[in-house]
């Protein structure tokens, strides 16, 4: 399928997503749908450079939070600039972190890029925790407006359709990345590093990228995030949580094809917001924990790997 | 304005007691990482096992929290040698360690915090014995018996460790079963068993590392991943693998976040790990002592 065709019938899904959740009538399933869709672009970001390039991320609540901490920010100084700038700038401030780490650490062996992301999501989280100007380890409160500022209805509804629209963003990237120079490039240096550097694949500039449009991805994810919790504080926004399901999710789903995270993302979403609904939210992320070494261990193409020989 | 000298000799002192500490919750990431090449960033949660293992024997029975760490030694040595047994039939046989052997040890991560939330809840947790309260006098310089204790059992454990590692076959062979598995087989020594095995000896030393943590400071299930940080920065920063220079790396940090800590204040404290951490894969990754 083209590219263009692939995006007319991601927006095509999306309206029929979001009139669909209007059909319900409950602006509840309006705040269980945003946090799965959060995570198709979390798990969407993760896969890009995780799935593709190999390199794993742990630091995902940091470009997260990052984002969100960015629209705190804006908020509390031009709160008048509409929620789609505020992500931009997210995206960017994220994007930029994330080349900064990986400029210091990627050209080292893939498992110290990992811990280095660990490490830089706690200097992350205690810089916001002592930053008083973003409310510090007391957290901050940001007041939602109540209508939707582009059609007839509630901000919840317009919080959905903004990560809709970034969840359908985020998926185009993703599949054209596959198929283009800069995937087989990704998918060289997945394979063996040494022999694409060899080849003459600018390995380096080409994780850089990735690290980029990944960290940029988690960060606009995350920007939207004040106005959906309303009150944020450090050990929320930075919650190990976000790390462990971004990676659970590509994984449980399959990391070799846009499709893993999205399928990832929507089961183990849905189940957990049922999870949370009806049993414990504690419960629910061991049945995270749980699934994700089941499947590493028992099914390592994930879901997908079971349809495709 | 007069420079507090006896704080910062106190800030000294206690930083090196910390440090003796850091390098007892360090050394089973140096065998796992430095000598087994397993990024086993779970070892952490298997530290704070070990505090509410030492929490349970001194609440309940009324045991001395490091004689009930050396009580389960065996338990979380057989633990060790299970867990590899997994990560070698699903990840090292495959050769496949790189993505799904990381995933592995952090879901397992979050597998145990989440349990021991379920159980025990975030409450904190503490041990008593009739040393901790006690505090040594020198001049002005204070020694906590709550700091002296943890600093003694580790420094027993790390010798003990160095010795078997350089006099014993087993010991050997761990150190050379990462550079060539090979040769070691033609020693015939199987490669699998001696990782597993060390492995085990990684996990068991845990055991101990929890029950002194608990002693320094109240325990509860998150507080792991304040050490992977830790943990990782020094064994680094050692130099993989080499006991002595990642007991050189620890004191260094446990003196540098104690003067953080007493100067600054302790909320900026974590940070200086991961700095240090960040700072030694960006200019020296082969770690401050290590060969280059």
């Amino acid at each position: 399928m083209r590219n263009w065709t692939f995006v007319s019938v991601l927006i095509v899904v999306a309206f029929a997503t979001f009139f669909g959740t209007r059909l319900v009538g409950n602006s509840y399933a309006f705040f269980a749908g945003y946090v799965v869709l959060q995570y198709i672009v979390l798990a969407t970001a993760w896969n890009i450079l995780g799935g593709y390039t190999g390199y794993v991320n742990f630091g995902t609540a940091a470009f997260f939070a990052l984002g969100a901490y960015s629209t705190v920010v804006l908020h509390k100084t031009v709160p008048e600039l509409p929620l789609p700038l505020m992500i931009a700038v997210g995206g960017i401030v994220s994007g930029a972190v994330g080349i900064g780490t990986g400029y210091l650490t990627l050209r080292l062996r893939g498992t110290f890029f990992s811990i280095a992301t660990l490490a830089m999501a706690v200097v992350m989280q205690t810089l916001v925790t002592n930053w008083s100007f973003v409310g510090g380890a007391r957290g901050v409160y940001v007041i939602r407006p109540d209508e939707s500022p582009i059609f007839d209805g509630d901000y919840i509804e317009y919080l959905f359709l903004v990560m809709l629209a970034l969840s359908v963003i985020a998926v185009a990237v993703a599949r054209a990345i596959e198929h283009s120079r800069l995937g087989y490039g990704f998918a060289a240096i997945r394979d063996d590093e040494l022999a694409a550097e060899a080849s003459g694949v600018p390995t380096l500039r080409l994780k850089l990228i990735a690290t980029a449009l990944s960290g940029g991805f988690m960060g606009m994810a995350g920007a939207p995030l004040p106005y959906y919790v309303t009150y944020l504080d450090p050990s929320s926004g930075f919650s190990l949580t976000y790390a462990v399901n971004t990676i659970a999710m590509p994984l449980i789903g399959g990391t070799s094809m846009w499709l893993g995270p999205v399928l990832g993302a929507v089961l183990l979403g849905t189940l957990q917001q049922a999870a949370t609904v009806t049993i414990s939210s504690a419960l629910s992320l061991l049945i995270v924990g749980v699934l994700l070494v089941v499947f590493v261990i028992a099914a390592p193409k994930g879901i997908i790997g079971w349809f495709r020989r | 304005m007069d420079f507090p000298v006896d704080l910062l000799v106190n800030a000294l002192v206690s930083g090196l007691l910390l440090g003796g500490f850091y390098a007892a919750v360090t050394i089973g990431v140096s065998i796992s990482f430095g000598m087994l090449d397993i990024v086993n960033i779970a070892h952490p949660a298997f530290i704070i096992l070990g505090s509410y293992i030492a929490y349970i024997a001194n609440s309940v029975l009324g045991l001395d929290p490091i004689l009930a760490s050396i009580l389960v030694l065996p338990g979380f040595y057989l633990l060790g040698m299970a867990i590899y047994h997994i990560y070698d039939v699903s990840f090292e046989r495959r050769g496949d360690t790189s993505i799904r052997g990381l995933a592995f040890f952090f879901g397992l991560l979050f597998i145990a915090e989440v349990t021991l939330v379920l159980v025990f809840g975030v409450d904190y947790r503490l041990v008593e014995a009739r040393y901790l309260g006690t505090t040594l006098h020198f001049g002005f310089i204070d020694l906590p018996m709550r700091l002296v204790v943890p600093f003694l059992v580790s420094i027993i454990m790390l010798v003990g460790l160095q010795l078997f590692m350089a006099r014993t076959f087993i010991g050997r062979a761990i150190q050379a079963v990462a550079q060539d598995p090979l040769a070691l087989r033609l020693m015939a020594a199987n490669p699998s068993q001696i990782k597993r095995i060390a492995f085990g000896m990684s996990i068991a030393t845990a055991s101990i590392a929890g029950a002194i943590l608990i002693i320094i400071q109240p325990v509860e299930p998150s507080i792991g991943r304040e050490y992977i940080g830790r943990v990782f920065a020094i064994c680094v920063m050692g130099g993989l693998g080499s006991f002595p220079g990642m007991l050189a790396a620890a004191v260094l940090l446990g003196v540098v976040e104690s003067i953080t800590s007493t100067f600054y204040g302790p909320s900026w404290s974590p940070a200086v790990a991961f700095g240090f951490l960040l700072l030694t894969l960006a200019v020296r990754p082969s770690g401050i002592f290590g060969r280059a």
